[in-house]
């Protein structure tokens, strides 16, 4: 019977693993992989070209997955580089095993797969009725797509396994499905798609379908033709059935459906089984072929320039009124800005964050009470560029410091301000703006795969 | 009566992709997943009523293998846009917690 042993390094590369548990893994291990990746953090990622773990901590994980992985003659699968999986995510990551490879003296073929596609080339597409809206999507226009900071396709196994094909050991891919890097070499090999998915789902996020994840770590999984027994290599984990099924729930919308480029993997009657204290075996995973094979995009627009201000209130005559405050400020705020910068309320986007009452929630807050003695707020402006955004916020932070309240007779200072100066430059600020799938013919038709000796 | 936090061993939320809101209310034996499960948390209304959306939004899965509870519905807004408030969507599930998973009248439809 064939049978594939996958490893996970750890669920997300910069986040670190043990050593040991690696090299454990590693013992009998047909591959090694490792998701870079989520969007989780937020858009600024793809938009700016940004990566939210360290050069250093990638540097620091690849610098111990890559030796351990030539010593046993296995391919390194390495998704979603550098957060958002664009170019220059990309090259930025590819930089470092180069890097890796020198100092260590390694040597190995290495191969790059570039996801990002050109506003063109998805207007296009857009035009011949090839994107579909996934759920909750925004209507797209042609003018929205070329508006566009950065557009990524997030690939399926497919290009990682004509890299392996092309003969690269250590492959390192833009955006791609989490799965895909767990799916590639079972699915060379024969495995069921059913079983390779169910496993590569478990394994994506590392250590995490243990029973207590104290840490990230590494994770190990044999597939064979029924199922896959997935067990921590590192003795201080376990995994039971309740904790491997559990993890089918973390950050899917549907529990039991996983929909993926070619097709849906269905583990609504997957069948759980503790073989040890520490090991499971899960069998009974479906896979359904998708009639189109299709990859979800994702963009990033450029939607102006924000400023912020940080404050505190504690008087208890301004924490009674604050909502009257905050409105009778912002009309006070808006004029002035208007006289002074000549700019309509239209022209920028300013809102109060109230920390203490419904910072958290915002609208959905059900208790939008203050109950304290204090409240943090944030004046949060966003303009057309970053030195609009500045000035607005100057006289934001300043008109309401001294905004009376009718209790008081004479001039007072109603924002505990942290920091001098008290508005903060955060920078761009970018918005998702596609959530489609693009139908492709071929599923490697998008993707540039580069293979180079190191 | 019990509150939902002494009974769930997790309460979480968090975005599922930029475009949804999920949360997981897990269990650590079939007693009080059944409890969870027979009560106004397996129903869409509930969450319709307190994220002010409307019933065909919601989605709420049971799963008894795992011992939990899922609900899931679209964002406000795509995640760490202009509006946002919860990049994560990480507390999303807070109005949860408090709740009486006992009483009858909470969420009576």
């Amino acid at each position: 019977m064939t049978t594939v042993k996958a490893v996970a390094a750890t669920g997300q590369l910069g986040t670190g693993f043990k050593t040991e548990s690696l090299a454990a893994a590693a013992e009998g291990a047909d591959f090694i992989a490792c998701d870079a990746g989520s969007t989780d953090p937020g858009p600024h990622y793809l938009g700016s070209g940004a990566t939210q773990s360290s050069e250093q901590a990638v540097h620091s994980d690849l610098s111990r997955i890559l030796p351990i992985a030539v010593e046993h003659g296995i391919p390194v699968l390495v998704g979603s580089a550098g957060t958002a999986g664009g170019r220059p995510h990309v090259e930025r990551t590819a930089a470092i095993v180069a890097t890796i490879a020198q100092e260590q003296g390694l040597h190995f073929p290495f191969a790059t797969i570039d996801t990002e596609l050109a506003p063109e080339v998805v207007a296009d597409a857009f035009r011949a009725g090839r994107l579909k809206p996934l759920y909750n999507a925004p209507e797209l226009t042609v003018e929205e797509i070329m508006g566009t900071s950065r557009i990524v396709a997030m690939a399926g196994p497919e290009p990682y396994e004509e890299a392996l094909r092309q003969g690269a050991q250590v492959v390192l891919g833009g955006r791609s499905s989490d799965t895909s890097l767990y799916v590639a070499v079972p699915h060379m090999r024969g495995i069921p798609m059913g079983v390779a998915y169910h496993a590569a789902k478990i394994l994506e996020c590392g250590a995490a379908s243990s029973i207590l994840r104290h840490y990230p770590d590494s994770m190990a999984a044999v597939l064979d033709e029924n199922g896959f027994t997935i067990e921590p290599p590192n003795p201080d984990f376990a995994c039971s059935p309740q904790s491997v099924a559990a993890h089918t729930l973390y950050e899917n919308s549907d529990p039991f459906l996983l929909v993926e480029p070619g097709g849906t993997m269905d583990s609504s009657e997957a069948v759980y089984e503790a073989v040890s204290d520490r090991a499971v075996r899960v069998t009974n995973s479906k896979y359904t072929p998708a009639d189109t094979y299709t990859v979800r995009l994702e963009a990033a627009t450029l939607r102006g320039y924000r400023t912020v201000v940080v404050a505190g209130v504690r008087d208890p005559l301004l924490l009674m009124q604050m909502d009257d405050y905050i409105a009778s400020a912002t009309d006070r705020v808006t004029k002035k800005v208007k006289d002074s910068l000549g700019l309509e309320a239209t022209d920028y986007r300013m809102r109060w964050l109230v920390y203490g009452q419904s910072g958290a929630m915002g609208a959905l807050e059900p208790n939008p009470v203050i109950e304290g003695h204090e409240v943090g707020v944030v004046i949060d402006i966003v303009a057309v560029d970053q030195k609009t955004a500045n000035a607005i916020s100057s006289i934001a932070w300043h008109t309401t410091l001294h905004h009376p309240i009718k209790q008081y007779h004479g001039l007072i200072s109603s924002l505990a301000f942290p920091f001098s100066p008290p508005s903060l430059e955060a920078g761009p600020v970018y918005e998702f703006s596609i959530n489609h799938v693009l139908e492709l013919d071929d599923p490697l038709g998008m993707g540039t795969i580069t293979v180079t000796e190191l | 009566m019990a509150e939902l936090w002494e009974v769930a061993k997790l309460i979480r939320s968090k975005n599922a992709s930029p475009w949804e809101l999920t949360i997981d209310i897990m269990f650590d034996n079939q007693a009080d997943y059944e409890r969870a499960a027979g009560s106004f948390l397996a129903r869409d209304t509930t969450y319709a009523d307190i994220y002010h959306l409307d019933t065909s939004q919601i989605r709420v899965f049971k799963h008894p293998m795992a011992l939990a509870l899922k609900v899931s519905m679209p964002r406000p807004a795509p995640a760490g846009g202009l509006g946002e408030t919860d990049v994560f969507g990480g507390q999303f599930h807070s109005p949860l917690v408090h709740l009486d998973i006992d009483d009858p009248t909470l969420f009576a439809v």
